[in-house]
């Protein structure tokens, strides 16, 4: 009971991700600044904390715009799939725009702000508000001269906003020196967010990092969150609920020879695998494997593909005897191609969901997830797959990934699969090793929950037919006429003893 | 001086609070003193009729609204700097 009483009660955001963060939303009837720079997402924010409140909490909220109009505001929130003309005919939310000009507008001696408060009071009582928004209230001091005035209004605003307990959020431009330009965040004790908005190595990339929040534990990372049709959402990678439920079924790998190595006979559904290997491993025949065989299944297949083109993957393919293109005109098999460096990582996690949600694909397969790797840092691509990871698991999707590997050296892991391999749940390893005169490829598999599986490495040829999995007498064939020459010598020598 | 035309002046208040009396009698002493022509002082008090807020943008108290002659003209405070109201107002050309 002492504890309960002790906990600030929260209001939810609505926002994916930031409520998880925050550990339930923002301060209940207290104020909270958001701050960035501009175009760092403030207004788009603030605007779906509205929107959420009302749609999801019933809510209703006054959003006062001083830089924005009405009609203008309402455009952006359309394109962000907000329609808040619909709200405020339902009288949910009122939009009250402020125009601060400074040409217009001439000081003279004392004055106080209660023109604000009044129509601030009006707008709050009118439709029974929970939620305002002040976009941004910097802008006063850039039409006005008088900052004592301003600052001391300003003060008594936040207290007199705690007072009506409405929960607010003020939005601020970063300054050069404080959060603020006008230092808000010392008006506003409660709880303080930062946008973020920065271009590394010509991606653009935005994040949020919660930098106060009193009387409450939160999430003190810089979280990368995106921006899409649906509005923010926040990409914590501690939202990975692990709570779906799991499937015991099996799916097959697409390859009996392979499927032999799993105790279990192939895949769990809903199980995410990881193929690693060098340049040349046919880690992507290994996955259309798997894609035909779901296909065979009758099951749709999501194939993100950023490497090949569709038509090129499918030629390749058809080359080692997997033939695609009917499934693809049954509509069974998705291709899709993009080139990795089009898009900030956060626009590709974008396009991955948007493409999954469409086609509602039973198997997705990214090949190979290390081009992503290149566009983001570690932490980042860490965050982001665990979520992917989380959103396939959530719609039951079995996914394979591939990778690549480079060979030397071999304490070197490289990033996707340090990234990765802790998340997946089946990792399979392709090598393609030198012998004396050839290569021999072959594959094992370095883990497999919740699945006993054999630990023999085994090697493989790939033909006009296809993978062809060697058993372990075969392969010892296989030495014999291919490349290990001690192997050929004891060969010779046992069959001198016959 | 300004010629053969009205002037229409709103004066938004919220309560008669110093500053706003203050702002009324500033106006009108300068209104009576300059102008030539005819003048009104329309007296708008915000916490009577809060909804007309809106119409003229306020947010700060007191604020004088030239509503005629045209374009609008916006003065915030209790109007005791007499030069910078007329000016303002272009009740004088100076």
């Amino acid at each position: 009971m002492k504890q309960s009483n002790t906990i600030f009660p929260k209001t939810p955001t609505g926002v994916d991700g930031l409520d998880d963060i925050t550990g339930g939303g923002l301060p209940k009837g207290r104020p909270t600044l958001i701050c960035g720079t501009a175009g760092s997402g403030k207004t788009v924010l603030a605007i779906q904390f509205l929107i959420k409140g009302i749609t999801e909490y019933n809510e209703p909220g006054v959003f006062i715009s001083f830089e924005e109009s009405a009609k203008d505001l309402t455009q952006n929130a359309r394109s962000l799939g907000f329609d808040l003309e619909r709200s405020i005919a339902q009288k949910k939310l009122k939009i009250d725009y402020i125009r601060v000009e400074r040409s217009e507008i001439q000081e003279t001696g004392d004055y106080d702000l209660e023109g604000l408060f009044i129509r601030l009071d009006h707008a709050i009582d009118s439709i029974g508000a929970k939620r305002v928004v002040l976009d941004t209230i910097e802008s006063l001091f850039s039409g006005l001269d008088n900052t004592a005035i301003l600052r001391s209004e300003i003060r008594r605003l936040f207290q007199w906003l705690r007072e009506k307990g409405v929960t607010t959020i003020i939005t601020g431009e970063r300054g050069d020196t404080s959060l603020t330009r006008q230092g808000l965040e010392e008006y506003v004790s409660d709880c303080v967010i930062l946008l973020d908005f920065r271009v590394i190595e010509q991606i653009a990339t935005r994040r949020l990092r919660i930098v106060k929040y009193r009387g409450s534990t939160h999430g003190t990372n810089e979280y990368p969150f995106l921006i899409d049709e649906n509005g923010v959402s926040v990409l914590p990678i501690t939202s990975l609920k692990l709570t779906h439920t799991i499937s015991t079924e099996i799916i097959s790998t697409g390859l009996p020879g392979l499927d032999k190595l799993f105790n279990g006979g192939g895949y769990f559904r809903g199980n995410s695998t990881l193929i690693t290997g060098s340049a040349g491993t046919a880690k992507t025949i290994l996955a259309s494997y798997f894609a035909l065989n779901s296909c065979k299944e009758k099951e749709r297949v999501l194939y993100f593909s950023f490497e090949e083109s569709p038509d090129r993957l499918t030629r390749n393919m058809l080359s080692v005897g997997i033939n695609l293109k009917p499934y693809i005109k049954s509509k069974l098999l998705l291709i899709h191609s993009s080139r990795p460096s089009l898009h900030g990582l956060e626009m590709h996690l974008l396009s991955l969901y948007k493409y999954i949600l469409e086609f509602q694909p039973h198997t997705v397969i990214i090949d190979p997830i290390s081009s992503l790797v290149t566009i983001g840092s570690n932490g980042e691509v860490r965050a982001m797959l665990a979520r992917l990871m989380d959103m396939l698991k959530m719609h039951q999707i079995s996914a394979l990934f591939t990778s690549l590997t480079h060979e030397q050296p071999i304490s070197f892991n490289s990033l996707a699969e340090e990234a990765i391999s802790s998340l997946v749940d089946t990792w399979i390893k392709v090598r393609n090793e030198e012998g004396k005169g050839s290569r021999i490829r072959s594959l094992y598999i370095e883990k497999s929950r919740g699945m006993g599986h054999s630990n023999e490495i085994r090697d493989f040829i790939v033909t006009n037919e296809g993978i062809k999995i060697m058993s372990p007498d075969l392969a010892m064939q296989q030495g014999q006429n291919g490349s290990g020459r001690i192997a050929r010598f004891s060969g010779n020598g046992s069959k001198r003893k016959l | 001086m300004i010629k053969e035309e009205n002037w229409e002046f709103w004066l938004y208040i919220a309560g008669q609070t110093p500053k706003s009396i203050l702002a009324l009698e500033n106006i009108t002493k300068y209104s009576k003193e300059y102008i030539k022509a005819k003048y009104t002082i329309e007296v708008i008090d915000l916490l009577k009729s809060p909804q007309l807020a809106e119409v003229d943008e306020i947010f700060a108290i007191p604020t004088l609204v030239r509503k005629i002659p045209k374009p609008l003209r916006k003065i915030i405070g209790d109007l005791s700097n007499k030069e910078k109201v007329l000016k303002g107002l272009s009740i004088r050309q100076l």
